[in-house]
């Protein structure tokens, strides 16, 4: 579904993605771990088409989308959703009008049957009463399902949710995850998280990807990489400070 | 030695400033290429450029009316404390209708208007910027140019021509009655005055400038809100430096075409 292939990005002197490659096969949850500021959100952009890197290849279902034109970039993306860290959502637009925003630009569906499919989105997430509201008027917990509920609207083949559930208390943190779980239908939708809150992506991942100084330093199942005998992956799964991961 | 460094760290200095503001001005026209190219493109969005149309035009209706009328009050007191030691005080009319046709209405509507909607656009687009709105606006195939800025550059620019002449108006309306209840013009000489020496020419000039002013305001308010950066504070300073750049640039462009078309 996804193939990178050695991806580098630079800003100045400061090289973000050292050759960066990896698969995401079709149908899975994968997510990618890493410490906060180690590039899995610019190596997100990359993947979506907002950033460009400076040398690689990027493969959507066998398409290099890496300098492409933005008017064929964008066939690929409608068949994409992406829920943004904090939501993203137009907040001069309702609930209920951010979700439909998607149908109304790329279906020529009635605007009752467009009305329809937001309010079974909205109801998917459990949001289906909050839909005249305003993004302003929502908790980060909230704000993140309408998201979901966006990000799946045209019913996309590829999902990219960028740390889903950061900021959250630990119960709403849980909620997104069974979302994220009941929402994936095995085999026909791919779903790539970048998190940094380990314990939640283990219990729901069918690969985990370790992004560390640019690099991809692990990738497995769950259960391979909690006996991963890397130092850098054990350090990092029990959240010690001491080992080979430097403090800032 | 002092001295040496002196002049080695000012030309650098302004050799950095030219080279930001030609950078700059590249990006603009790098701008104003991507509105063309999007523009011409379908789907034209006719709502939302008439949603703007209402936030440029509509909303600043009071705004433009109560600067128009006071621009003109103060337009014809000067006029007339000019005009009457040559003895030409009855032409005040005439003086003060060419002054805001030609250059005090597109002038000042367009500086009003760039503090009102221009800011507002930065802030918006600045917002939307920072909070991934924009970035979710393409994830989902649609171009954010065509979406956002297409909407506003064009509504902006077909509503400053009319807003300059609510202006022209309102302190036309604000000269006459000073003129005639407070300076004892006849209000005849007034009328007549304009019918003599105002042409339609001048008229159309003052309406080419708002168009123009128009373009130029919300070009930058739109590149400056597009490309904000650093998070609320970067918003502010772009709001700040695009009420700053569109101002100069309608005063810097007012010049340049009032010396064309002289």
């Amino acid at each position: 579904m996804i193939q990178v292939d050695n991806v580098q990005k630079r800003f100045a002197q400061q090289e973000v993605l050292r050759g960066v490659s990896f698969e995401v096969k079709q149908g899975s949850i994968t997510t990618l771990i890493g410490r906060s500021g180690a590039g899995k959100s610019l190596l997100l952009r990359h993947l979506i088409g907002l950033d460009q890197p400076d040398s690689g290849r990027i493969m959507i279902d066998g398409t290099d989308i890496v300098g492409m034109r933005t008017s064929e970039l964008n066939g690929i993306r409608r068949r994409l959703g992406v829920l943004f860290q904090d939501g993203a959502l137009f907040d001069s637009m309702s609930v209920r009008d951010n979700v439909a925003f998607p149908l109304r630009e790329h279906t020529t569906l009635s605007e009752r049957e467009i009305l329809d499919e937001a309010a079974q989105k909205l109801e998917l997430v459990g949001l289906l009463s909050h839909g005249s509201k305003y993004p302003s008027e929502l908790s980060g917990g909230m704000r993140k399902r309408v998201g979901l509920a966006r990000a799946l609207a045209l019913g996309p083949d590829l999902v990219f949710f960028d740390e889903p559930t950061s900021g959250l208390d630990p119960i709403t943190r849980g909620a997104i995850y069974r979302l994220i779980e009941t929402t994936h239908v095995d085999g026909e939708i791919t779903y790539f998280l970048v998190s940094h809150d380990i314990t939640g992506v283990m219990a729901i991942s069918d690969e985990v990807i370790m992004l560390h100084q640019g690099r991809i330093v692990a990738q497995g199942t769950p259960e391979g990489f909690r006996t991963n005998p890397d130092p850098v992956v054990q350090q990092f799964l029990l959240g010690s400070p001491d080992g080979p991961i430097a403090i800032d | 030695m002092r001295s040496d460094n002196f002049l080695q760290s000012s030309i650098t200095g302004i050799l950095e400033t030219t080279q930001d503001w030609l950078a700059q001005f590249g990006g603009i026209l790098m701008f104003l290429g991507s509105f063309i190219y999007w523009t011409s493109k379908p789907p034209y969005r006719i709502r939302e450029i008439f949603r703007q149309m209402d936030f440029v035009g509509v909303q600043s209706g009071m705004l433009i009316v109560m600067t128009g009328a006071f621009t003109g009050m103060v337009s014809a007191l000067q006029g007339y404390n000019g005009m009457s030691r040559y003895g030409a005080g009855s032409l005040v009319g005439a003086t003060t209708a060419l002054a805001l046709a030609r250059e005090l209405g597109p002038v000042l509507t367009g500086l009003m208007v760039v503090g009102r909607v221009g800011s507002a656009m930065t802030a918006e687009l600045g917002s939307m910027r920072i909070t991934q709105q924009i970035d979710a606006i393409s994830s989902m195939a649609v171009a954010p140019i065509q979406y956002l800025v297409s909407p506003r550059i064009i509504a902006t620019t077909l509503t400053l021509p009319f807003l300059s002449v609510v202006f022209g108006f309102s302190g036309m309306v604000g000269a006459y009655i000073i003129s005639t209840e407070y300076l004892h013009i006849d209000a005849g000489a007034f009328m007549s005055g304009i019918r003599d020496y105002m042409t339609p020419n001048d008229v159309t000039q003052g309406l080419i400038k708002a168009f123009v002013f128009g373009l130029i305001l919300s070009l930058v308010a739109c590149f400056k809100g597009y490309n904000a950066s650093g998070g609320s504070r970067g918003v502010g300073v772009a709001t700040t430096q695009s009420v700053v750049l569109s101002s100069v640039l309608i005063l810097f462009s007012d010049y340049v075409m009032t010396t064309i078309m002289f």
